[in-house]
């Protein structure tokens, strides 16, 4: 097991954000959390990379405690992609993603050849090799994510952190950044709102609602009709794709519980 | 980028060593700068034995005891204004930190004559008032920092009042000890502590501030990375492998230390720490390894020069220092603001 998340507890303030939340990510898995808005996707994940420090209950990474870990360590075994970040000051494409060799760096340590490597490699992958020396904050919103993106390839980490990181951009760059990531063959955690996203790229989904892990299973096995609309309370229709014999969801409008 | 970093470096290093030289000759009694550069070089071990002493006793006096322990202090206390300007701009992830705009150098003047008045610290000798500077530096820090923090983030609104009610509260406590107990600013008048002097400089007072400096200079410089990814914002630096908390604290104690030593020896003096990074980074870009040696070496030059200034602007009275920096500095501050908030819109 990679990742196994024990009875997981974390509350903002009074109310529980979390109630005992426990699942695992198997090496190589790409597994999704799915779940409406509130439903403490994003809380988990931040508990698992440490932005939060749950209240009880255990998260361990390759069977270590992950809240006892040096920072840096943990920074090594995981690599975050979140949303793309605001900066208060102007640094470059190339910058940024060098601060993905940072987990590897030592209080003395200066930046070698191998590191200027691995930063040159992130940028090719990416398509970003001509636009290193260009601001991070003239980027539209897309290319900022493939930034980030370069900035957790030139980390070396073998398994990934997504926090929702394609929720505000269009279906192509939604699509390129998910390919991307499924071709490095990585274990893989993903916060997703696309169902169709998750039915496409996940192996295993977690459905979160209220706090709680209400489902999980394959895709197939999670996603159907009655399951949707006992999450998300709106009607809609499974199909399997023939093309790529991945699901595919579509939504019919006027008919939601909730009157929308 | 990297060449163009060097090139600026040795640029300004000759720049300052030429600054330390002129700014030394000028003055009420002007010695030339090659009479000036003669002396100092005297001074230096085995090259000092090449150079005859051409010069008059009375020369090579003013430029020992008067002019140069001055200049060498303006640029210690230059230097370590932009280097702690840099170390709270990225603690509290905005440009427009600074000790003099957050408050910490009038809460490191009020302690340092509070210290005086109450003659706390006085078994430490002379470096009484710098150890009471740094605890006021430190306690307005940490409370600017505290009052500025609405759910996890720094709110900028709430950073720039805080420090501006802070630095009132600061400023009126050092104006009430100078009503009340006029004898107790000792050697320093009220208006030292409020709008920042280097007159009076001496030997005795360079050691400490140039100390402290050397020390967190060291260690804003070990941790560059850790600054860069600070600003990308807690969330992002924890998973970049940045212990936020543990840097953070550091930074308190680091622009704390730099404020109060600098302080204790010159007053406050205002907006260095704001506007040297700025015009450093707009030379070098943001990367901290580059930002932080040439800030310093921009704002020791550049107190230097306007510590020059006001010795001469209307001679044979002197202007205090932070007047002038306020002069320049109030309008850099405007322009900042004006373009942070075309920033968010």
């Amino acid at each position: 097991m990679r990742l196994e998340v024990k009875n997981l507890c974390y509350s903002y303030d009074e109310s529980n954000a979390i109630k005992d939340v426990s699942f695992s990510v198997a090496r190589g898995e790409f597994v999704g959390i799915i779940g409406p808005n509130g439903g403490g996707k994003s809380t988990v994940l931040k508990n698992v990379y440490r932005a939060l420090n749950p209240d009880r209950g255990e998260i361990l990474l390759d069977n270590e405690n992950v809240h006892k870990m040096p920072y840096k360590k943990s920074a090594r075994k995981m690599a975050v992609v979140g949303q793309e970040n605001d900066l208060p000051f102007d640094f470059t494409v190339e910058e940024i993603v060098a601060m993905g060799r940072s987990p590897q760096k030592r209080l003395f340590d200066i930046d070698t050849a191998q590191d200027r490597h691995m930063v040159h490699h992130a940028l090719e992958h990416l398509g970003l090799e001509n636009s290193h020396k260009r601001s991070y904050q003239s980027l539209s919103g897309g290319e900022k994510q493939r930034v980030i993106l370069a900035r957790a390839v030139c980390s070396e980490c073998d398994f990934f952190v997504l926090d929702e990181p394609t929720n505000h951009l269009d279906i192509s760059y939604q699509l390129e950044i998910f390919d991307f990531i499924k071709r490095l063959n990585i274990t893989v955690l993903a916060a997703i709102h696309d169902l169709n996203m998750a039915a496409l790229y996940c192996d295993r989904l977690y459905v979160m609602k209220g706090g709680e892990i209400v489902l999980s299973g394959t895709p197939e096995e999670v996603l159907t009709p009655e399951n949707i609309f006992d999450i998300y309370g709106v009607y809609s229709k499974v199909t399997k794709n023939p093309e790529n014999g991945k699901l595919s969801i579509s939504y019919f409008s006027g008919h939601s519980k909730k009157g929308t | 980028m990297k060449k163009k970093a060097v090139f600026v470096n040795i640029l300004l290093i000759c720049f300052a060593i030429l600054s330390i030289i002129l700014a030394v000759g000028i003055g009420p009694v002007s010695v030339s700068p090659v009479v000036t550069a003669k002396v100092l070089f005297s001074k230096l071990p085995i090259l000092g034995n090449l150079i005859a002493q051409t010069w008059d006793a009375v020369s090579e006096n003013i430029i020992m005891n008067l002019r140069l322990p001055r200049v060498l202090l303006g640029f210690v206390v230059g230097a370590s204004l932009s280097v702690c300007g840099v170390a709270m701009q990225a603690m509290t992830r905005n440009n427009l930190a600074d000790p003099f705009v957050l408050g910490v150098s009038s809460g490191a003047a009020s302690f340092a004559t509070l210290g005086m008045l109450f003659g706390a610290f006085s078994f430490l000798g002379i470096y009484s008032l710098s150890v009471s500077a740094f605890l006021g530096a430190a306690v307005t820090t940490v409370l600017v920092y505290v009052l500025s923090r609405v759910r996890g983030r720094i709110n900028v609104t709430q950073l720039l009042l805080s420090g501006v009610a802070v630095s009132m509260i600061m400023d009126g406590i050092t104006s009430i000890i100078k009503l009340s107990a006029p004898n107790a600013l000792g050697l320093h008048s009220a208006e030292f502590w409020m709008s920042g002097s280097l007159a009076g400089a001496k030997w005795a007072y360079l050691g400490l501030p140039a100390l402290v400096l050397v020390l967190c200079m060291a260690f804003l410089m070990l941790n560059h990375r850790g600054l860069n990814i600070l600003l990308l914002g807690d969330e992002s630096a924890v998973s970049l492998g940045v212990n936020v908390a543990g840097l953070q604290k550091g930074l308190v104690l680091v622009a704390s230390l730099m404020a109060g030593a600098t302080v204790a020896v010159s007053g406050t003096i205002g907006f260095v720490g704001l506007m040297v990074p700025h015009f450093t980074r707009l030379l070098v870009g943001s990367d901290h390894r580059r930002v932080l040696p040439v800030s310093a070496l921009l704002g020791g030059v550049l107190v230097v020069w306007v510590d020059v200034a006001a010795r001469l602007l209307i001679a044979p009275e002197e202007l205090p220092v932070g007047v002038l920096t306020a002069l320049i500095g109030g309008p850099v501050f405007i322009v900042l603001l004006r373009k942070s908030n075309r920033e968010k819109r």
